[in-house]
């Protein structure tokens, strides 16, 4: 069964803490990942290689520059 | 037909290195740049480096290889082969290298440049340790120089924050005992237009999150195969001394290959990114400064621009 919008949002915010060590309770939909959680390139390319191992989706680079919010990435996830 | 009596094994003799005068600070960058310490450090890690004002590839080649030799105790005559690593001579003719070798007094020895972009060096090293393994040298000088500022963009804050010119050298000879591993070496030419100077009138243009993501993510594997090839664990490695192309990336490769006791090169911190000079440079300053000893193991591995990439065992002199 595919995870929820939910379930992926907590796994996604458990992802972004480990990486940048923003609380996960910051990492909500609405969020911009330049402006609101200031995450530079770099770690949005490990944010997108983690998501990838614990959700089987690939979030390649010409795709991750358009992914501009939480919920542009919660949306790619499911498809 | 015979083939002459061949060494067990190579190893490196002696290193050396060349930085130029001329230090850029982030602060420098910054009043040219829409950029600033804070930034340039959370992305790559570099708080200075070094620019040639001067010098050429050649002549930092020449300082960096004058002092390898020096250091190794051999003569110019004792040198037969010599291989230049470098991607960024401001001409494509003539080669580096026997330009190199004749202003060190080497008399005719064999003399070419290897074009394999920040894992030059590693390619160089694995060339010159079959050419004394295989008899076709006795002892080879092979250097890694680079002037990376003369291909970039001083208004891209993408590249210009990240390059930066210098060279290092290693003379390697016969020894009774193996001291350069088997090389774990490759490509990936589907990426490229990843790193590229498109024609002779451009800079150099890179795509930071391609190669980001390829170097976090397929280089550990070749990191961990060249230990294998060498027969040896990650533990038992000295140093780890990988193409100083980020901070974030020599800190994630390391992570990964898990070597604990290593100490991890971090020489881009105040060299910034020398591509194929990068290895020996920061070896070199490492042996210098007494973190690491004579006889320890020290993994080296180039990455870059191909894409391509190198890694072996060594033994540090």
């Amino acid at each position: 069964m595919a995870a929820t919008e939910q379930e992926i949002l907590e796994g996604l915010g458990k992802i972004i803490n480990e990486i940048t060590g923003i609380p996960a309770s910051e990492v909500t939909p609405e969020k911009s990942f330049v402006d609101d959680l200031d995450i530079d390139s770099l770690s949005m390319v490990e944010i997108a290689v983690a998501a990838q191992d614990e959700f089987g989706v690939e979030i390649p680079d010409d795709q991750l520059k358009n992914l501009k919010t939480v919920k542009d990435v919660l949306t790619f996830i499911q498809g | 037909m015979r083939i002459p009596d061949i060494a067990a094994g190579a190893k490196v003799l002696a290193l050396g290195h060349y930085q130029p005068a001329h230090v850029v600070t982030n602060d420098d960058l910054a009043k040219t740049m829409d950029t600033n310490d804070e930034w340039i450090q959370s992305r790559v890690g570099i708080k200075e480096r070094r620019v040639a004002k001067d010098e050429s590839v050649e002549d930092m080649a020449t300082i960096a290889g004058g002092k390898a030799l020096a250091a190794s105790g051999l003569s110019p005559d004792d040198v037969d082969l010599v291989i230049v690593a470098t991607c960024t001579l401001e001409t494509q003719i003539p080669n580096a290298a026997a330009v190199v070798a004749h202003r060190l007094g080497i008399k005719s020895p064999g003399a070419f440049d290897v074009n394999a972009a920040c894992a030059g060096f590693c390619y160089a090293l694995a060339t010159a340790s079959a050419a004394v393994r295989g008899g076709a040298a006795r002892n080879v000088l092979v250097i890694g120089a680079e002037k990376l500022s003369q291909w970039v963009d001083w208004t891209d804050r993408s590249t210009a924050v990240i390059f930066a010119d210098g060279a290092g050298a290693a003379v390697v000879g016969p020894s009774e005992t193996p001291g350069i591993g088997p090389v774990v070496w490759g490509s990936a030419g589907d990426k490229s237009e990843a790193i590229e100077v498109k024609d002779r009138d451009s800079f150099l243009h890179q795509e930071g999150q391609t190669v980001f993501r390829w170097a976090t993510t397929a280089l550990h594997p070749v990191a961990l195969e060249a230990c294998a090839r060498a027969g040896v664990d990650p533990s038992e490695l000295a140093a780890f001394v990988p193409h100083q192309a980020n901070l974030r990336i020599v800190e994630a490769i390391a992570r990964k290959l898990g070597a604990d006791k290593a100490v991890v090169a971090r020489d881009i911190v105040h060299a910034g990114n020398t591509s194929a000079a990068s290895i020996p440079l920061a070896l070199s300053r490492m042996v210098e400064r007494g973190e690491v000893s004579s006889g320890g193991l020290a993994l080296v591995l180039g990455f870059g621009a191909g894409l391509t990439y190198a890694g072996q065992v060594i033994e540090i002199p």
